[in-house]
């Protein structure tokens, strides 16, 4: 293995494809580039470049002062970070995986997100947590959770999980700059994922949804991993004559519900995949949203797909079958619009 | 630590030590031991035999036969000698590294190498053995450690627990308030830190400013540093704490100060942040030639003991890789179960659906 998977580059100034990873990186040192008091917390993120090398040579460049790796205690490392965004800092804390957030849930669910209420709006917390989360890398069921849902439920914290290299960039930025405090999850499946990303300062304004792909026969909903899987299966049905809209949330909180809805009326069939587990997970919010916001314009219920409900097997086969797939979707797609009589359109051959 | 020497390889101070590098007996004034010529033999058969079975988990790894594997290569004689302190009826929470312990505890290899292959969840009898299944987050089974101790306590019991977990591990709050509750309570309790000196890639000094052991006298209890390469004193060290937890004097830290002479896991590549003149030089206060050493000196081993052992070795080995490959792999349905003790509607279905999905492939269906 190479000593880095990611290159420092000079400041992305013109449009490029580049990875999740590169991206997450470039915007990190961007950030810290222009503000200085950026600064990053986490274990294992500076001598080892972190655990997924999305902090690859910030140590060397920024020094201690700005990158700090911290013993293996995360309560002790969010909680300093909070302390240090009250006085003004932007630490970026890395968390190696959301379950490890676990160990510091009381920090962020009790201080973070609760400050600026508690003390009258005299302080506010803007500090950012970047996590990955997600199975299929074969790390067993305490490594591989999907735990967003504990963090949205939350008021006070915003929660954003960017499926594109482009959204990673520009809900990263916004992230360091908002001033409150930001769960900012990432996916382990989607680091070595390419797209194109915009040069210069991007900037995505958290709580707004993306329509990745345009659609009018049936509504997709989507984020991070399920939403690169939602977008893959809806061109494909394009060659089936389905014209799928998919909805990329991008922003679990603040969610937003207005473009959810508008897709919900326009399509009258809706599905969500997701990657974590079905009951009281994301999927029943957006399934609430769509039938407080879209009931009357519905021609079938709501479905969502998600991970089965169990611990995430470490057997190769099983973690695979335990996660939601294409197939998956695919299949409560087929049995969706069979269930609403939808006549597929004419696809012109490719022949011609 | 002076300016010149690798990390950790000047001897630290306050050190047990009963076997120097050398081989060489050595008294110390607390602690003592005495043992057979054939006892000797015995420590060494379990250093070697534990240090090939290890070997072959990272070769089975290598070769993609196992998902991951954290080496215990240098600990042997922290392992071997603590777990051999132990007796039956002592209880001993492992971390995922314990592959030595497991041995004492008469756990089959083949056992602990199933949940890293992926076919099982913890492949021993956790009551069978006394030791319980490994725990991959860190420092968690340190406060379970402390349950159960309490637990033994409550029913008057004869019997000790040792907790084992590492230099990175004693920065978790888990360790810290398990130190706190165990020393409160008086729990019949071993601490067993294995420092091997590295947290992954961050060093010792940056988990701790004082010598771990010395964190027990702020809890309130005793603290002893054992040369952790010195399978006499680990055994002489344990067997002393575990009788002061049985006889209602309460917890002990004990810090084996030892060496990961591997990686972290499978997954590290340790070239990447620490010289290698340190592992050099840790080679030279192996834990196994050390014994070697000794018992060649006194003349209680010949050279066809040690052809003796090793050629066992090599035997259990390819055994140990034989029945690796010959695991079966876990049946689909698998996944279902053990989420609950009692049947739940919301798995039922979802088994059921899943089964019958597979079921389509076989009827020739297509995905």
């Amino acid at each position: 293995m190479g000593r880095t998977t990611v290159g420092r580059t000079a400041e992305q100034t013109a449009e490029q494809a580049v990875t999740y990873r590169q991206a997450l990186h470039d915007t990190l040192r961007a950030e810290m580039l222009r503000d200085e008091d950026v600064l990053l917390l986490g274990e294992e993120i500076g001598v080892f470049e972190g655990s997924y090398k999305i902090t690859a040579g910030l140590l060397d460049e920024f020094g201690p002062r700005r990158v700090r790796d911290t013993p293996i205690c995360e309560e002790g490392f969010v909680g300093a970070a909070i302390g240090a965004a009250m006085l003004g800092l932007r630490p970026v804390v890395e968390i190696m995986t959301i379950n490890f957030s676990l160990l510091a849930i009381d920090q962020i669910v009790n201080h973070a997100a609760k400050m600026r209420a508690m003390f009258g709006g005299q302080v506010s917390v803007p500090m950012v947590i970047r996590t990955p989360g997600g199975g299929g890398q074969q790390l067993a069921a305490t490594h591989s959770q999907n735990l967003e849902v504990f963090y949205a439920h939350v008021p006070g914290l915003k929660v954003v999980a960017p499926s594109t290299p482009a959204d990673a960039k520009g809900l990263l930025a916004s992230a360091v700059r908002d001033d409150d405090p930001v769960l900012f999850l990432e996916n382990l499946a989607l680091y070595n994922t390419k797209g194109v990303v915009p040069g210069g300062d991007h900037i995505v304004r958290i709580g707004t949804a993306a329509v990745a792909k345009e659609g009018s026969d049936l509504t997709l909903v989507a984020y991070s991993r399920a939403a690169v899987i939602a977008h893959d299966v809806a061109r494909r049905l394009e060659d089936e004559g389905v014209s799928a809209e998919v909805i990329d949330l991008r922003s679990l909180r603040p969610l937003d519900r207005a473009t959810v809805c508008a897709s919900a009326r326009k399509t009258g069939r809706a599905i969500v995949l997701e990657d974590d587990w079905l009951s009281y997970g994301i999927g029943a919010e957006i399934a609430a949203t769509i039938a407080e916001g879209a009931f009357d314009y519905l021609d079938a219920p709501v479905r969502r797909v998600a991970a089965a409900e169990v611990p995430l097997p470490y057997a190769k086969p099983l973690e695979l079958a335990a996660l939601p797939d294409a197939a998956a979707l695919t299949r409560v797609i087929r049995e969706v619009l069979e269930a609403t009589r939808f006549v597929p359109r004419r696809v012109p051959s490719s022949q011609g | 630590m002076t300016a010149d020497a690798p990390r950790g390889v000047d001897a630290p101070p306050d050190l047990v030590q009963l076997l120097t590098p050398e081989g060489e007996r050595v008294d110390h004034p607390d602690y003592d031991i005495e043992l057979t010529a054939e006892e000797v033999r015995s420590l060494y058969r379990d250093l070697v035999l534990v240090r090939r079975v290890d070997l072959e988990a990272v070769a089975l790894q290598r070769q993609g036969e196992l998902g991951l594997w954290a080496s215990l290569l240098g600990q042997e004689a922290a392992q071997i000698g603590s777990g051999r302190a132990l007796t039956t009826a002592d209880m001993a929470f492992p971390t995922y590294r314990e592959h030595g312990v497991a041995w004492c505890r008469d756990v089959d290899p083949v056992k602990l190498l199933g949940m890293f292959r992926g076919v099982n969840h913890g492949g021993w009898d956790p009551a069978e053995h006394n030791f319980h299944l490994y725990t991959i987050v860190i420092g968690s089974q340190t406060l379970h450690a402390v349950g159960y101790a309490m637990g033994v306590q409550r029913d008057g019991a004869d019997a000790a627990t040792i907790v084992y977990f590492g230099d990175g591990a004693s920065a978790q709050g888990d360790v810290n308030e398990a130190f706190i509750w165990a020393s409160v309570f008086n729990a019949p309790v071993v601490f067993f830190c294995q420092n091997n000196q590295w947290a992954i890639s961050q060093p010792m000094e940056r988990q701790t400013k004082i010598p771990l052991y010395q964190r027990a006298s702020g809890f309130g209890f005793p603290g002893v540093r054992v040369d952790g390469n010195d399978v006499f004193a680990c055994l002489a060290v344990t067997r002393q704490a575990l009788r002061n937890a049985r006889e209602g004097q309460g917890p002990t830290l004990i810090e084996a100060y030892t060496y990961r002479m591997g990686a972290h896991t499978t997954s590290d590549d340790p070239t990447r942040y620490r010289l290698a003149d340190e592992l050099e030089a840790w080679k030279l206060k192996d834990p196994i030639e050390r014994v070697k050493a000794y018992l060649f000196k006194n003349q209680f081993a010949d050279q066809e003991f040690f052809d003796k052992v090793d050629a066992e070795a090599d035997a259990l080995g390819k055994d140990v890789r034989a029945r690796c490959l010959a695991m079966p792999d876990p049946k689909p349905g698998a996944m279902f179960q053990h989420v609950y003790t009692e049947p739940h509607a919301l798995l039922d279905e979802e088994r059921e659906q899943y089964l019958t999905y597979l079921a389509g492939f076989e009827a020739g269906g297509e995905r």
